[in-house]
């Protein structure tokens, strides 16, 4: 049974790779990464004065976060490019202004000499001041152009001391310029005020926020975080949705990002053709603090205004991320030319994030937005399997029937017989 | 793709003969031993971490990480997830809930089970289910119903006191699926899979271009026995076992009305 089954699914593959060959591709390639890109991790360590603490297994915090940086420099992967950014650990004076400039890029971003970068973190000691803001600006400069990922790794203990700018809106701001940066933080031994602000941090831009107390929890999740910077991952492609589907950018398959204000749409186009079907799915994210209650709609229309199908989905309470999505195929056209066009089907996006009080609404939240278009589904032409039965009902009233008809038949030969005969 | 269906139909009929009648009989997946189960989990659905049915993933996080994990259903199956989440020591009393998404990112209600459960304080571990409706090989594009493709879990805490942010847990996933047969059988057929990314994956392969070469995809998702072609259910059996007990029973008629024998009153030379 599984032979013929190998063998049916054999020639429906073959079969299928026939149509396909046959169907011109369509040349896109959005979404693709760039070959050879490596993937880029700047750790930002606090060396501020509070680094003196001696609170992390009876050592300083500085002491831990040097042991681990020795045990994450000997694991990090070879195709892993690395840096590390000080903040706070030139200027030990009390001068705010220039405390808060004190940020310096220890290591650059490159192909690791790990002994080279060992002795430039053995020279560190706690001196300045926290300027959380001013280092990450200065990190996301870090990374060079073609990163296939780029992720910092802030290690601090303990708030940003360079009000009145936001490390938040800091991190949000970079996430927005679309150069795909993850920003995740940890927290040496950290207050209340302290988690709060890592965490917004790392949820601008759809990080991670970790508590540290023990050295061998710091090692183990920067060696995580370094670990899946080198996973292979997809770069979106950044695209602007127009506000209306006429202006709309023309997509194809693959995957976009784009903002979004609150209260704005967004429209796309994408060409669907005869026989294809047009897949889209689009996530909005939450990396602010919004009100509980959101949703978020994707509609697909014609040219002309008429909606084909949406997508909808609402939420309540904490989430990253609120996503739909929907499936449009398109009938085969009934001329059989292969000149049919194809058709412009025009993508909106509209959420119902709202902005919690004293949130900053822009930039937009962040959009994502994949397109998939293939070839369209065989339509069913019935509720069951080929309009196959099944059951005991199916079986008992086949039974009767095969039964009722034999001894009709019966009945009908016994008759003519009799015709016969008298005749 | 009617044609690819009708050749299925007919091989079906040639392979009939040797077809064994047992109900119910379609593959289904087959638990792989966990020695090489994922340790990690991703962060957003472009980073799900791949997991096979069977398969018990594991992770480390902090609280308030959103984890996503990413597994292959096809079509028949009822997929069930199972999510452990193994608490800090001390914390506060915390919510925790499982979310499933289909590959439009759209997301999937659990039939049953406790998708989202509170841990009172200090509890050592909370469990996490979620049963969702069986998985249809079609279904019209303005339904909502399971398609085979790619499947998102979410496991994320919903409610927690600041104090416990960012503290370690570990999370434990597992997806598995009861086969539910002919019964959902329904007719028509996706061509492909909902796997996102599919077109851009196929268009490189059709290129001939670096696709082996470790380049990203979306997902690269498949059952260890491939997707299933969708001809196959049982209701060929019970159709097949229906025709022949019909034929049967319409003999058994056709006997009854004759009598045992020859009719009386023939001549032996007639």
């Amino acid at each position: 049974m599984i032979t013929s089954k190998r063998l049916a699914a054999g020639a429906c593959a073959l079969l299928a790779a026939l149509t396909a060959g046959l169907a011109l591709p369509v040349a896109a390639h959005a979404g693709e990464p760039v070959g050879g890109a490596t993937p880029q991790v700047d750790l930002v360590l606090d060396v501020s004065g509070s680094m003196r603490e001696r609170d992390i297994d009876g050592g300083t915090r500085m002491a831990a976060a040097k042991q681990a940086f020795n045990e994450v420099l000997d694991a990090t992967p070879e195709e892993v490019q690395l840096g590390i950014r000080t903040l706070g650990a030139n200027y030990p004076g009390d001068n705010q202004k220039t405390g808060c400039k004190d940020t310096a890029q220890l290591y650059p971003v490159s192909t690791l000499d790990r002994t080279e970068a060992k002795s430039a973190v053995a020279t560190l000691s706690p001196t300045g001041w926290t300027p959380i803001g001013p280092a990450l600006l200065a990190a996301a400069d870090d990374f060079t152009e073609g990163a296939s990922s780029k992720r910092i790794v802030l290690i601090s203990d303990g708030e940003d001391t360079c009000a009145p700018l936001d490390p938040c809106e800091v991190a949000r701001e970079i996430a927005a310029k679309g150069i795909g940066l993850t920003i995740d933080t940890l927290g040496l031994v950290p207050n209340t005020k302290m988690r709060q602000q890592l965490s917004c941090i790392a949820e601008a831009t759809g990080g991670t926020y970790t508590s540290v107390e023990h050295t061998d929890e710091l090692t183990d999740k920067v060696n995580q975080l370094v670990d899946r910077a080198a996973d292979p991952v997809v770069t979106p492609v950044a695209t602007e949705g127009a506000t209306s589907c006429a202006d709309a950018p023309t997509l194809k398959s693959g995957l976009y990002t784009d903002r979004e204000e609150f209260g704005q749409q967004r429209w796309y186009r994408v060409d669907v053709g005869p026989g294809q079907e047009l897949r889209a799915s689009v996530s909005v994210a939450a990396d602010r603090a919004v009100n509980p209650g959101y949703g978020v709609l994707l509609r697909a229309v014609t040219t002309h205004g008429r909606e084909i199908v949406r997508g909808e989905a609402a939420g309540t309470g904490r989430t990253d991320v609120i996503s739909t999505g929907l499936r449009y195929p398109k009938t085969e056209s009934d001329s059989d030319d292969d000149e049919a066009p194809a058709e412009a089907v025009c993508l909106q996006v509209t959420h119902a994030f709202s902005a919690s009080a004293g949130t900053k609404t822009t930039p937009g939240l962040p959009l994502e937005l994949t397109v998939d278009v293939v070839d369209g589904p065989s339509q069913a032409a019935d509720v069951a399997s080929f309009g196959l039965g099944r059951g005991w009902w199916l079986l008992g009233a086949l039974v009767l029937v095969g039964f009722l008809a034999g001894v009709l038949w019966g009945w009908l030969s016994r008759w003519r017989v009799a015709v016969w005969r008298t005749n | 793709m009617r044609i690819t269906r009708a050749l299925g139909a007919a091989a079906l009929l040639l392979g009939l003969a040797a077809a064994p009648a047992a109900a119910d009989s379609s593959p289904s997946p087959s638990a792989s031993a966990d020695g090489d189960a994922p340790t990690r989990a991703g962060t957003s659905f472009r980073t799900a971490t791949e997991i096979e049915q069977g398969q018990t993933a594991t992770a480390d996080g902090s609280a308030g990480d959103y984890l996503y994990w990413s597994f292959p259903a096809d079509a028949g199956q009822r997929p069930t997830v199972k999510a452990t989440v193994k608490l800090p020591e001390t914390h506060a009393a915390e919510t925790w809930q499982v979310d499933v998404y289909d590959g439009l990112r759209r997301r999937q209600a659990c039939q049953y089970g406790a998708q989202t459960r509170t841990a009172a304080a200090d509890a050592a571990s909370v469990e996490l289910t979620c049963v969702l409706r069986t998985v249809r090989a079609w279904s019209e594009p303005w339904a909502n119903d399971p398609l085979p493709g790619t499947y998102y879990v979410r496991l994320t805490v919903t409610d927690l006191a600041t104090a416990d942010l960012g503290l370690p847990v570990g999370a434990e996933v597992r997806a598995d699926s009861k086969d539910i047969g002919g019964s959902a059988a329904v007719d028509g057929s996706l061509t492909e899979p909902l796997v996102p990314g599919i077109a851009v994956k196929s268009q490189a392969e059709n290129g001939g271009s670096d696709a082996e070469s470790g380049s990203a995809v979306l997902s690269a998702i498949e059952p260890e026995d491939g997707w299933s072609s969708g001809w196959w259910s049982d209701r060929w059996v019970w159709t097949a076992v229906g025709g022949v007990l019909a034929a049967l029973a319409g003999i058994g008629g056709y006997a009854l009305t004759r009598g045992a024998g020859r009719p009386r009153r023939v001549p032996p030379g007639a």
